[in-house]
């Protein structure tokens, strides 16, 4: 008798645990068709971004009377965690009502998957193809098609400056070409400023080579490099590569060991006198108290606009798209850009908006976003898959340590050939 | 019938437990090993099998050898992490060990570093490797030449070549009060009769040292080596912490996270099932080694 209660313990014991694990297994389904909630997921969870989300939701409670508006956000800068998150639901066909992507070719892999829907046919009814420049809607277009509503604009391409320490060196202009610019540093180092150029870890040195590019190749031939037109062999690659590494000279010896902000610091220590950074440093800049800044477009890059956006996007099965449309709708309106941009710190993307309602830099960008040339940037997932910003990230790391022209050249090559065009 | 009432109820105790390692371990390692002979590259899903394709590819085809070099890394890591711990942990137990005052203090100032989380400690070393040199010197580079001691002043693990050996030193000062705690254990286990007995037989210090007490020591470092050995293969908190993820500091953990971000599902599942086999190399044999001592004891 001893063991059959010891049997009976046992079977009670696992049947309880299985049990348990039953129920677990049991989650939450999500709404049903005839939803009202627009579920919108983002890695905006705090600051300006946040600011920002809120401004919209206020104007989309306005626009679309009878939709409720959800917060999916998920923190952690760039979307590092969100990215994960937002996998893994759609895969388990499970999508968010609309999700924050950077606009460009970052959508590829969500467009190549089928999990995004195109919207063309509402950019004409909502009128946003004549409501952003030809230029952004060229960079959106994947095969005729566009699949996603740009909520902002920053811009990539703009040096940020310490005026005190150019006026000690005697800098007044800023300079017209690559050669002016080297002159300039030059002269920052004579004054005893050892390095004039600030930069940080692979990605701001990405943001920097790709500023070099657009000079050396100018924009159309830039452009041509992430959609597989231009030949990353060529022989002015090869002298943006040496350009970049002449600039490198100028930089502080702890890039690796720095992020965007840490150079900042050392342009507003007067350690620095430039650094090149996207136009987000505006508004750090004035939120950290420091008004001694200039900027300027980067030395030979003339009329170019480099940018990037943060969008959203119909997903494939969402549950609820009407509300959907009525939000992207809403963020493509001349007042729900407007509710968002002046919270964030960026310009619209739309060019019928009213400058007096910005901050004095966003003016200025808003004045060149209407006239310039876009080109999109890699750094920043415009230009190019998550994939490929992975790997030219990682080789223009390995570059920051040997220096090696030839090596950096080869390994952008096959980074192209593995990721143009999938 | 006899029998099954005999181990019967035991395996029925066990079996969620069973279940759930066969499910959550080794299922998902059946799964990580089929994505890794997959064509997953992209968020896409994938379309077929490729066989080896992408073992062969991380040593072959893999942009700037990323792959090959933070297989090199991770050498110098391990190798200068488990001299040092190793080191640290026995000088510090042979210290105490010999009697000095106040121990209990000294075992606890050894030992705390361990209670704080590699991110936390990530970021202060962070600050305390900093690697300007001369006048904007940081951290210990600035502490070095404040006392005019500048030639011990270094780039830290910003050095193409070394710098994973100051990565090491994080590793060392959080882990060596641990590898201390097991040799002072291992002093401890050993009979006083045995002193006794060698000092009887005239031995000196360094002859009880040699021959009686650190070859009874040798189950303990083994332990030590293989609990410090694969801590170190799978090292990726305090390196993300430090430096973040980046080429110069780049190890297998740390590249299959990046390789999941980008959804590259295959590469990462080649990576870790790589990791898992170079984990393994170093446990399996310790596994049979101790099941071999407990059946002959």
């Amino acid at each position: 008798m001893r063991f059959s209660r010891r049997a009976a313990v046992a079977v009670v014991g696992v049947a309880a645990l299985l049990t348990a694990t039953a129920c677990g297994s049991s989650g939450d389904s999500g709404g049903g068709t005839g939803s009202k909630k627009v579920e919108v997921f983002t890695w905006w969870a705090d600051g300006g971004e946040k600011a920002g989300l809120d401004g919209l939701v206020a104007q989309f409670a306005k626009d679309c009377p009878g939709q409720t508006f959800e917060n999916g956000a998920v923190a952690g800068g760039a979307g590092a965690n969100a990215k994960q998150v937002l996998a893994s639901r759609l895969q388990q066909n499970q999508p968010p009502d609309t999700f924050q992507a950077h606009a460009g070719a970052e959508l590829l892999d969500y467009i190549n998957a089928g999990q995004v829907q195109d919207l063309s046919a509402d950019y004409d009814t909502w009128g946003l193809k004549t409501a952003f420049p030809q230029g952004l809607i060229d960079n959106l277009t994947v095969d005729g098609k566009i699949y996603s509503v740009p909520a902002n604009i920053h811009r990539a391409n703009v040096v940020w400056t310490n005026k005190k320490v150019l006026s000690d060196a005697g800098i007044t202009d800023d300079p017209k070409d690559l050669a002016g610019f080297i002159a300039d540093l030059d002269k920052l180092k004579a004054k005893g400023i050892k390095s004039p150029l600030a930069i940080g870890k692979d990605w701001t040195q990405l943001m920097l080579f790709e500023s070099v590019l657009i000079t050396d190749l100018g924009a159309d031939q830039f452009t041509g490099l992430w959609k597989g037109t231009t030949d990353w062999t060529s022989a002015p690659v090869t002298k943006a590569i040496t350009d970049f590494k002449q600039l490198l000279t100028y930089t502080n010896t702890d890039r690796d060991a720095l992020d965007w902000t840490d150079a900042e610091k050392l342009v507003m220590d007067g350690k620095a006198g430039y650094q090149l950074m996207g136009d987000w440093e505006a508004a750090d800049l004035d939120a950290k108290n420091f008004t001694g800044y200039g900027y300027f477009t980067f030395p030979g890059n003339g009329a170019t606009y480099q940018w990037l956006a943060d969008s959203f996007v119909l997903p494939k099965g969402a549950n609820n798209a009407d509300g959907t449309k009525c939000w992207l709708k809403t963020v493509g309106s001349a007042d729900g850009q407007k509710a968002f941009n002046t919270k964030k710190g960026s310009i619209p993307a739309r060019t019928d908006a009213s400058p007096a309602d910005y901050p004095k830099y966003q003016q200025a960008a808003m004045a060149d976003w209407k006239t310039e040339k876009q080109v999109p940037s890699c750094a920043h997932g415009s230009a190019c898959s998550q994939g490929w910003q992975g790997a030219a990230n990682s080789a223009l790391g390995a570059f920051s340590t040997n220096q090696d022209v030839a090596g950096l050249q080869k390994a952008l090559a096959a980074a192209a050939q593995q990721f143009a065009k999938k | 019938m006899r029998r099954l009432r005999q181990w019967g109820p035991g395996l029925a105790l066990l079996s969620p437990s069973l279940i759930l390692l066969a499910v959550f371990v080794y299922g998902l390692i059946a799964w990580t090993l089929k994505v890794s002979v997959s064509d997953e590259h992209t968020a896409l899903g994938s379309k077929g099998f490729v066989g080896l394709d992408n073992y062969t590819k991380l040593f072959t085809d893999d942009i700037n050898d990323r792959f090959v070099h933070s297989l090199k890394n991770l050498l110098i890591f391990t190798a200068v992490f488990l001299v040092g711990t190793m080191f640290f942990g026995l000088l510090w137990a042979f210290l105490l060990e010999r009697g000095v005052r106040a121990e209990g203090f000294f075992r606890t100032v050894y030992l705390f570093p361990m209670a704080v989380s590699f991110i936390a400690s990530g970021v202060v070393w962070r600050w305390l490797m900093n690697p300007n040199k001369g006048e904007g010197a940081g951290g210990l580079n600035a502490v070095f030449g404040a006392v005019h001691l500048d030639f011990l002043q270094s780039t830290w693990w910003t050095n193409p070549n070394w710098g994973m050996a100051s990565m090491a030193i994080p590793a060392m000062w959080q882990l060596s009060g641990y590898v201390m705690a097991l040799f002072l254990a291992g002093f401890r286990g050993i009979p006083q009769e045995l002193r006794e007995a060698a000092a009887m037989d005239g031995a000196s210090t360094y002859r009880l040292y040699r021959n009686v007490i650190f070859p009874q020591l040798t189950p303990v470092a083994l332990s030590a080596l293989i609990i410090i050995g694969h801590m170190s293969m799978k090292m990726f908190d305090l390196i993300m912490s430090v430096s973040g993820p980046q080429w110069l500091t780049e190890v297998p953990a740390v590249y299959v996270w990046q390789a999941l971000l980008t959804s590259d599902y295959a590469k990462a599942a080649a990576i870790s099932i790589i990791l898992l086999l170079l984990v393994a190399v170093v446990i399996v044999p310790y596994l049979i080694y101790t099941n071999r001592a407990e059946k002959s004891s």
